[in-house]
């Protein structure tokens, strides 16, 4: 008995992961490395693979569209990071008692529930150059009218705002829940010190709220990296390119141009930029993990 | 609590919160509002140019129906409900068995194991999408509901495997020791005593990962091209195009297509919210 226990012991963990490890492998893991791999090579999807060596990414880093696409990832990096702070401030403003509160923060939460392609249909109308509400607003202020999905100068800046309304979202959940969390004795103890407002925030609040900050920044850094479904609905990478990221360019390579090998080659750059994050990420987990 | 309680406050002050967090919320939802306005109305009131008034004939009953009954709409739901139910059921399944391993036994390489489901939960899409449609038309999936089910389901294992086996960490040990003193065997003592202790997750988990494949867009685009398996995502981006103008029959299809997820997350908020804000008060 005790004997058929140890065995039991032994591979009951292994029987437990092995249908999540084998599919996860299948699906994730190994399409890692075959994907690098291809990057090595010319291909058009269906034929015969040739070896290039790094002649993918020589190519790719004198390609103009590169190039706009890279450039525009590190725009919707840097615009993204409105989120967490804007997140926050939308959740200290909501952290109060009234009635009907549960079904404000239910509703500011909302863009987040919906999906990515729901909020680009939504933001094309909302910027549309005739009668959107966008343009009729800024009209108040006396701004000429702005084609916003057609001028290569404001598109990205414009898909990245759409990005940033359920982004803003999701950071203010994570917001309201570290607020929840908060040591109250802490912040007692600091009001009879005097500490109110911005000093309160800055030196009793946000410390207790990093746990909350580390995973609002991780996540957004992660959603901007990400960004396709709204380049895709609202503009398809256009006017001429403009609007395009890695992953849309990627996806318009490998699909309608049959540049698989090439395509190859950009998502490993896009998955080496997300690397770092991740790497970091893990680290960060495994330390407090020991701790 | 903080910032300070409005109840600590001054009427007006308490007045003023009030009516400045209603009017921030119609602000906020503004570009939502004017769609569900918009699916009301009437082509008359469009060609008007009645974009952003009252709509002069409320057409909402005829508009929906025309949308279910002239578009493939249903068709898209069904595929939806087809594509992500089993793809939710699979996910949770397979990591809550993997998180219980990784959690409750202790065996080499189990902390690198942990590390691989987070990595693999993070990374690009597009890093996958070549060699996940080779392997797809490989196996005869292309353009069916199963070859897109078992990619969400691998998918979705790496964040829900995180998920569950933090969850189960904190479980008290002495249940299960106890259990295996007792000769009971490992999968009973999963079965019985650690899958009830985790239903508080397993909820959390469905809900979040219910949402996450339905509004999925990038795999329907790669994995399926036809009506008959289309998902609703894909499918409402395909008529965007047909119906350029008809922007009454696009804001209601977008309504229908936003309606489950949104139905789900105002049943489950609770749970929908403790499973995405995971993480987010220690660590």
């Amino acid at each position: 008995m005790q004997k058929l226990h140890r065995k039991q012991q032994q591979w009951m963990p292994i029987a437990f992961l092995a249908p999540a490890v084998i599919l996860f492998s299948v699906y994730v893991i190994f399409p890692i490395v075959q994907s690098v791999w291809l990057s090595f090579y010319q291909w058009d999807g269906l034929g015969e693979k040739t070896f290039v060596g790094f002649g993918n990414y020589i190519e790719l880093f004198q390609d103009g569209q590169f190039w706009t696409a890279f450039v525009n990832n590190i725009y919707w990096l840097i615009f993204f990071m409105l989120a967490p702070p804007i997140g926050l401030l939308l959740a200290l403003f909501l952290n109060q008692k009234m009635m009907g509160i549960r079904f404000v923060k239910a509703m500011f939460f909302f863009p987040f529930v919906i999906s990515q392609v729901v909020v680009g249909l939504v933001f094309s109308w909302f910027y549309d150059p005739s009668f959107g509400l966008f343009n009729k607003f800024i009209e108040l202020f006396g701004f000429q009218p702005i084609a916003v999905l057609s001028d290569p100068n404001v598109v990205t800046f414009g898909i990245i705002a759409a990005g940033l309304w359920p982004q803003i979202a999701y950071c203010m959940i994570l917001y309201l829940t570290g607020l929840n969390n908060l040591n109250p004795d802490q912040i007692e103890a600091a009001r009879l010190d005097g500490a109110y407002g911005w000093k309160m925030l800055r030196h009793v609040i946000l410390p207790q709220l990093k746990p909350a900050t580390f995973i609002a920044i991780v996540v957004t850094v992660i959603g901007a990296l990400r960004s396709f479904d709204l380049v895709a609905t609202m503009t398809s990478g256009g006017p001429f390119g403009s609007s395009s990221v890695l992953a849309y360019f990627m996806y318009e390579q490998s699909i309608f141009n049959y540049r698989v090998g090439y395509g190859a080659a950009i998502a490993t750059v896009l998955f080496l930029m997300m690397d770092i994050y991740i790497a970091y990420f893990l680290w960060r987990m495994l330390k407090s993990e020991k701790a | 609590m903080f910032p300070t309680p409005i109840e600590k406050r001054s009427l007006p002050f308490n007045i003023s919160y009030r009516v400045a967090v209603w009017i921030a919320l119609i602000l906020w939802l503004l570009p939502l509002i004017a769609v569900l306005l918009t699916s009301a109305r009437s082509t008359a009131d469009l060609n008007a140019g009645n974009y952003w008034g009252i709509p002069s004939q409320w057409m909402l009953v005829q508009n929906y129906e025309q949308v279910f009954t002239q578009t493939p709409m249903l068709r898209y739901l069904l595929n939806s409900i087809i594509i992500t139910v089993p793809a939710v059921i699979g996910a949770v399944s397979l990591s809550t068995l993997a998180g219980y391993s990784l959690a409750k036994f202790k065996f080499r390489g189990r902390m690198g194991l942990f590390a691989a489901f987070i990595a693999g939960n993070f990374v690009p899409f597009q890093i996958l999408m070549i060699p996940v449609r080779d392997l797809t038309i490989h196996m005869g999936l292309y353009d069916t509901a199963s070859g897109l089910i078992l990619f969400h389901i691998a998918f979705q294992t790496g964040f829900c495997t995180l998920f569950m086996r933090n969850f189960i960490v904190g479980l008290p040990d002495e249940l299960i020791e106890a259990a295996r003193v007792e000769g009971v065997s490992e999968w009973k003592i999963f079965r019985h005593i650690v899958l009830p202790l985790v239903r508080p997750a397993l909820a959390a988990l469905a809900v979040l990962i219910f949402t996450f494949v339905w509004n999925d867009y990038f795999w329907a685009l790669v994995l399926v091209q036809s009506d008959d398996v289309r998902p609703i995502t894909a499918g409402i981006a395909a008529l965007k195009g047909q119906w350029m103008a008809s922007w009454q029959l696009i804001s209601a299809g977008s309504i229908v297509a936003a309606l489950p997820p949104v139905m789900l997350f105002f049943a489950m908020q609770r749970h929908f919210i403790a499973g995405l804000t995971l993480g987010a008060t220690k660590g």
